[in-house]
């Protein structure tokens, strides 16, 4: 260590700054390991029952138990989302379902309504309960309120500003989580039953198809009875909508630190393992860099270009410095952003012959230029060479899924590497 | 077996329609002030409440004050004065969704019945009987609940009030962001030009295929609005949904003429005291359905919401 070196340390040590949570989502068991592979400290996912998305695949109490076991070898928690606002039909499984959740290992859940709370309480006390965003808790005496409950967490809605995440943190002693990165509710989240509205789906139980971000025509009612109603656009204007943009705080992972925040939470149960990893290992770059030397810490481009390659929505930063303009949602058709996909997953790679052994997710072929990036800053692209399945027959295209395939990377790889094509 | 009628309760927007309200056949109102209550059908000045509380008692008439908002920390200070004042009125209850309204209470040593009402949130007993403890003594439930499911939630609650809107319409969604003002931004240069959002400029959204569906839309210091297409309306089924006794049927008056609502109060007046006087002879009289679509607007229907049906997810 340089003598610059170790005063950075010792600034970085003075000012007691305080390590965040990574919080990834994770669809299924596969995205869950990837998620902590690539540096996320916590994961949460659904189960069968009680959560929101209810399209998800969702973990069985078994696969809980293996996600579990898997995430505490890197020292990761398993968190599952029992986020729904309960109906009467709801309530006779609680308990038998949490008392699976607590046997199964899991370490909190995300709770919505205070029936899952109260209920977690009495039957599975090993289980931390986390106040899920869907309460919208956005001021400090709410957030005292949930401590003084008995929960350990509070997620705050995504309506709170950092000044108001500062004072929330200055004057309740409770852990505080919030969302950094992925889709929002444009309502108070919870506030919303368009849904059940539009196509009689339940949007609190899981149901929510989104209806937000349809297009709609605005008009404003003729007090003439006889008159028509008068449109609030022109004709070529884009449709209203209610659609707001994804959020990303990439670019101001120093001032979440220096707020207290404690866990920095990503959105994503239905995204993919392409972009669950890219999401992860950039904010989990930043992070890193910041604390290790805050004084020279400088926002690397890459990051920022790593989550363009996964983000298939225009990105804003919400509430956190002030109120969402225009430019913070989407009228008229959304952009499709998405210009990476996840093409394959290293196996293996040798070091001698520098042949890589790899399990296809998506078409590619010799000649493709790739792209491989794994965490501890793996990141490197290169033109796909010949291709040779298992037993060694040579290949004019990796077309089939799960198919396991080698050919030349002239960089080292590991394990769990991904590589990722251009699209279009 | 005594039966207990329920109250038939109203929002209401200036003092004039809670003498109107009271006099057509309410027993109690349900107002709100613009800095502390969303989507309240007029505003009450902090000393327009005080007269209001005055009046309606002098009426015989309770008045149920809306904080059901959701607070962010600028807000609190003002709700404790609010809350203090409240108290010293004497008003009958304070709405609330919001937790917060229980901690600033608790902190001011102040007691006033509290009915929990998160809107689409209070969907189901045990979570009423949570909000119980924690000190509301009424639950107002969800719009989109069926009727087994009102019916099973007063069965399963001891004491606590349940308290049903049978008319009106209801927020399908609240946000914090001001959305129209966006939407106008972005339209830019575009000819058509608005800066007023309020309710009264009576906008509304068209579903690109639910076409003659209107939904009211408006925003407001608390964000954006959009409020259903339909009206409930339960007078035609009101001997089975008071099958079991509810405490409370609301009329919601919001973006209503004092007219309006004056004639769905009478209406529901009649038909309560009429079920009440003989449950078993009851019959819905035709001449209240029709008096209500007398006023109704023709491009919104009247149906029975969520009573009938069975939701997915």
């Amino acid at each position: 260590m340089t003598l610059q070196q170790s005063i950075d340390k010792s600034a970085a040590h003075r000012r007691k700054l305080h390590k965040p949570e990574l919080l990834a989502p994770a669809g299924n068991l596969e995205k869950l390991k990837m998620a902590v592979h690539y540096g996320a400290d916590a994961v949460y996912i659904g189960g069968q029952k009680y959560g929101l998305r209810s399209n998800a695949d969702n973990f069985s109490f078994d696969e809980m138990k293996q996600a579990v076991e898997y995430a505490s070898r890197y020292d990761a928690k398993v968190f599952v989302a029992t986020n729904i606002f309960a109906h009467n039909e709801d309530i006779e499984g609680i308990a038998a379902y949490l008392e699976q959740l607590q046997e199964a290992g899991i370490s909190a859940i995300i709770a919505a309504d205070p029936i899952i709370m109260e209920t977690a309480k009495q039957v599975a006390p090993k289980v931390e309960v986390h106040v899920s965003t869907q309460q919208s808790s956005v001021n400090w005496r709410t957030v005292q309120y949930w401590k003084e409950e008995g929960a350990p967490r509070v997620v705050l809605g995504r309506e709170t500003s950092m000044q108001e995440i500062i004072e929330i943190k200055k004057r309740v002693d409770v852990e505080i989580e919030v969302f950094i990165h992925g889709a929002m509710c444009s309502s108070y989240s919870g506030r919303c039953v368009l849904s059940n509205h539009f196509t009689d789906r339940d949007s609190n139980r899981g149901g929510c198809c989104q209806s937000c971000r349809w297009q709609y025509d605005l008009y404003q009612k003729n007090g003439n009875p006889v008159a028509a109603d008068i449109p609030l656009f022109a004709e070529d204007d884009p449709a209203f909508s209610m659609s707001a943009k994804d959020l990303f705080m990439i670019q101001n992972v120093p001032a979440l630190i220096e707020s207290g925040v404690d866990s920095f939470k990503i959105e994503g149960r239905m995204k993919t393992v392409h972009y669950v990893a890219t999401v992860v290992n950039a904010y989990r770059q930043a992070i890193d860099s910041y604390l290790d030397n805050p004084d020279r810490y400088v926002l690397k481009q890459e990051w920022l270009e790593e989550i363009y390659k996964a983000a298939n929505r225009p990105l804003n930063d919400g509430f956190f410095f002030d109120s969402p303009a225009a430019k913070d949602h989407i009228f008229g058709p959304e952009d499709k952003l998405v210009s990476y996909d996840f093409a394959g997953l290293v196996l293996d790679y040798d070091a001698d012959t520098k042949i890589a052994t790899i399990q296809q997710r998506n078409y590619f072929k010799p000649e493709y230029e790739v792209e491989f990036f794994g965490p501890n800053h793996t990141l490197f692209h290169q033109k796909v060479e010949t291709i040779w399945d298992d037993k060694g027959n040579e290949l004019d295209a990796a077309r089939h899924p799960l198919q396991v395939v080698k050919f030349k990377v002239n960089q080292p790889l590991k394990p769990m590497d991904i590589m990722r094509k251009k699209l279009g | 077996m005594n039966r207990n009628k329920p109250e038939l309760l109203v929002t209401a927007g200036s003092l004039e329609e809670i003498q109107m309200y009271v006099k057509a056949g309410a027993d109690a109102v349900n107002i709100g002030e613009n800095n502390f209550g969303v989507r309240m059908p007029g505003n009450f000045t902090t000393l327009d409440i005080k007269e209001a509380i005055e009046t309606a008692h002098r009426l015989h008439a309770k008045v149920y004050v809306s904080i059901n908002n959701l607070y962010h920390n600028d807000d609190l200070e003002a709700l404790s004065v609010y809350l203090q004042q409240l108290s010293e009125w004497k008003v009958d209850a304070v709405v609330f969704g919001d937790p917060a309204i229980i901690m600033l209470m608790k902190e001011l040593n102040i007691q006033i019945p509290l009915h929990w009402n998160a809107e689409m949130l209070s969907t189901n007993y045990a979570t009423a009987t949570y909000w119980e403890r924690k000190g509301a003594n009424r639950v107002v439930l969800a719009r989109e609940l069926n009727l087994e499911e009102i019916h099973d939630t007063k069965r399963n609650l001891q004491s606590m009030e349940v308290q049903v809107q049978v008319h009106g319409m209801t927020n399908i969604y609240h946000s914090r962001r001001e959305l129209l003002q966006n939407y106008a931004a972005h339209q830019g240069k575009s000819s058509v030009k608005q800066d007023d959002f309020s309710m009264e400029k009576e906008m509304y959204l068209v579903e690109e295929e639910r076409e003659g569906l209107q939904f009211p839309i408006f925003e407001d210091d608390n964000g954006t609005h959009v409020m259903s297409a339909e009206d409930i309306c339960l007078i035609e089924v009101l001997d089975e949904l008071l099958e079991v006794d509810l405490d409370s049927l609301k009329i919601e008056g919001i973006m209503k003429s004092a007219a309006y609502n004056e004639v769905v109060i009478a209406c529901y007046r009649e038909a309560i005291d009429q079920y009440y006087a003989n449950p078993e002879e009851y019959e819905c009289n035709p001449a209240w359905l029709e008096r209500i679509k007398k006023v109704q607007d023709e491009h919104r229907e009247l149906t029975f919401g969520f009573l009938f049906k069975e939701q997915v997810y």
